[in-house]
């Protein structure tokens, strides 16, 4: 029986996937070393370590300012997501109205489609309007295309609340309002939470809509981007290197929220009779 | 239990906005498609013209033609990588089933631009692989066909979308009962039959998803052949962009946007037909 338990141990798939993961993470790992090199970003090995690289990037005052651009977006495009998500995620669980279907397709399209078609179509829309390319383009771009995280992450959120509270509330004579506020809402607040990090993360991260509608402020990927161009140095390792830094750092938030909205789940369910 | 003015409130908003900053976009992305260009000056002369460019110039069935091989081989490259990866840790990677997971999901949260950024520093002719090939004195001279190429968009590719065919294709394999599993061992089958007879099969909906995602996401990049494609990994969503900066003939433009729109949805319409035919439930 042992032989076939289906945890035996098959070494030539187990060096298969020491592989892979070694694909994964070298690109990652060389990266990191070379943000460190003296010399260069190519070249082996990187014999010289320095940190001339951070210094510099640290006083590197347009990429602190794309920086700042970038968390402006980032945090419209959360506070707008997240209104517009939650209450399509409450239209989407409690009322019926014509073309719920096609609204539950359409929201989902930005994360389905090629982002280059969401840039160019929002691009129309900025030019058919007569307004100015600006972070400002840049934020309704962003909050809209993630209107589909903060739905889908809510609407699961709402499916798993109980809804037997707010019909209490109002039985017991609180307004919509006051039971919104009081029951909806602080029920939601865990995947509110989770839904704001992922949003966050993906804006700060977003290129191919960010590309058509920037104006004359770059946020931080559109300035790295830039600089792609012009020639590299390792001080683009450098920052690309925190960003790996802040972005692991967000996840580990994240998965420790996750985990503990599913510890509440999990001890609401053995509380119930 | 809700009253009609809680209705209007929470959807009159949402509905607004993606009428107004969705559907009227894409709709706007569709209407160009049928314009023209004259003297330099967009025309709202409805035409089929755009489209005819497409079907008879033979430069976009090139372009169509190896964006499609490019975004099939990275589908392939990224199953032949993520499918075994999520079998080893779904069925022998033991206890340490949960931090192999979460090693496979963190790449998933680093941005786009960081990896493929980082392809670029070791493909290129001066690059980490280049100086390592020298050191060892495997090649003399450095290798300059790795960078710049349909290859490197390949491998970019790959390394990316890896993580997102794993992420389906895991979870499929999780949800096969394992006595289904034991009791094709007990009944005589080998590994080999017990795999292609009943883990692959009950993984194909997982598989499916995690192609579409691969091809999909692939066919539509303009980044990657930008980043380390050079002119010979040209994509057609660059020629798009092209078409909508320094060429100026957006409804030519629009035209490939909304064919590029069709396949893709025409491609996860299919693939999700075929996901619901192979669920066992």
């Amino acid at each position: 029986m042992s032989r076939h338990s289906p945890t035996r141990r098959s070494p030539l798939l187990a060096i298969y996937a020491a592989l892979v993961f070694a694909f994964i993470y070298l690109p990652l790992a060389v990266l990191i070393l070379y943000s460190f090199n003296r010399d260069g970003v190519g070249g082996f090995p990187p014999l010289h370590l320095t940190l001339d690289w951070y210094r510099q990037l640290f006083a590197d005052e347009p990429i602190w300012d794309s920086v700042l651009n970038s968390l402006l977006v980032a945090g419209g495009a959360v506070a707008l997501s997240l209104t517009l998500g939650l209450l399509a995620a409450l239209a989407l669980d409690r009322a019926s109205f014509p073309g719920k279907a096609l609204f539950r397709r359409l929201v989902l399209l930005p994360l389905i489609l090629p982002g280059i078609i969401t840039g160019l179509s929002l691009l129309m829309l900025v030019v058919l309007s007569g307004l100015h390319l600006s972070l400002l383009t840049v934020l309704l771009g962003h909050g809209t295309a993630l209107i589909s995280v903060a739905t889908t992450e809510l609407f699961a959120g709402l499916q798993k609340t109980d809804r037997a509270q707010e019909e209490a509330s109002l039985d017991l004579g609180a307004t919509p309002w006051q039971t919104f506020w009081r029951i909806t809402l602080p029920n939601l607040k865990l995947s509110l939470v989770a839904a704001g990090l992922l949003i966050f993360t993906l804006s700060m991260d977003e290129i191919a809509v960010t590309f058509f509608l920037i104006g004359r402020d770059n946020t931080l990927p559109l300035e790295i981007w830039g600089r792609l161009r012009r020639g590299i140095t390792p001080e683009i390792n450098a920052v690309s290197t925190l960003i790996f830094a802040v972005s692991v750092a967000l996840i580990v938030i994240w998965y420790r929220i996750r985990m503990r909205s599913i510890g509440a789940e999990a001890k609401q369910l053995l509380q119930r009779p | 239990m809700y009253s009609r003015a809680y209705k209007t409130i929470v959807s009159a908003p949402p509905l607004l906005w993606v009428g107004l900053f969705l559907l009227l976009p894409y709709a706007l992305m569709f209407a160009h498609s049928f314009w023209a260009v004259e003297d330099g000056v967009l025309v709202h002369h409805w035409n089929l013209d755009n489209y005819e460019k497409l079907l008879t110039n033979p430069l976009y069935a090139e372009v169509l033609f190896r964006t499609l091989r490019i975004a099939g081989s990275v589908m392939l490259c990224s199953l032949l990588l993520g499918y075994p990866l999520a079998y080893y840790l779904s069925f022998h990677s033991g206890g340490r089933k949960e931090l192999l997971y979460q090693l496979v999901i963190v790449p998933l949260w680093v941005s786009y631009l960081v990896r493929g950024y980082a392809w670029k520093t070791i493909l290129g002719s001066e690059g980490v692989l280049n100086g390592f090939l020298q050191y060892a004195h495997i090649t003399h001279e450095p290798v300059s066909f790795l960078l710049y190429s349909p290859f490197a968009v390949i491998l970019m590719l790959t390394h990316i979308y890896t993580p997102f065919v794993f992420l389906p294709i895991y979870a499929s394999l999780e949800h096969i009962p394992r006595p289904l599993v034991e009791a094709s061992h007990d009944l005589g089958a080998n590994s080999f039959s017990t795999f292609f007879r009943v883990i692959l099969p009950l993984s194909m909906p997982g598989l499916l998803a995690g192609a579409t995602f691969a091809f999909v996401l692939s066919l539509g990049d303009f980044l990657a052949p930008l980043l380390v494609g050079g002119s010979s990994g040209t994509m057609i969503a660059n020629i798009v962009q092209t078409l909508f900066g320094a060429v100026y003939d957006w409804p030519l433009g629009a035209a490939i946007s909304v064919s590029i729109l069709l396949l893709t949805l025409s491609l996860l319409f299919f693939t999700q037909r075929l996901e619901k035919r192979w669920s066992f439930k």
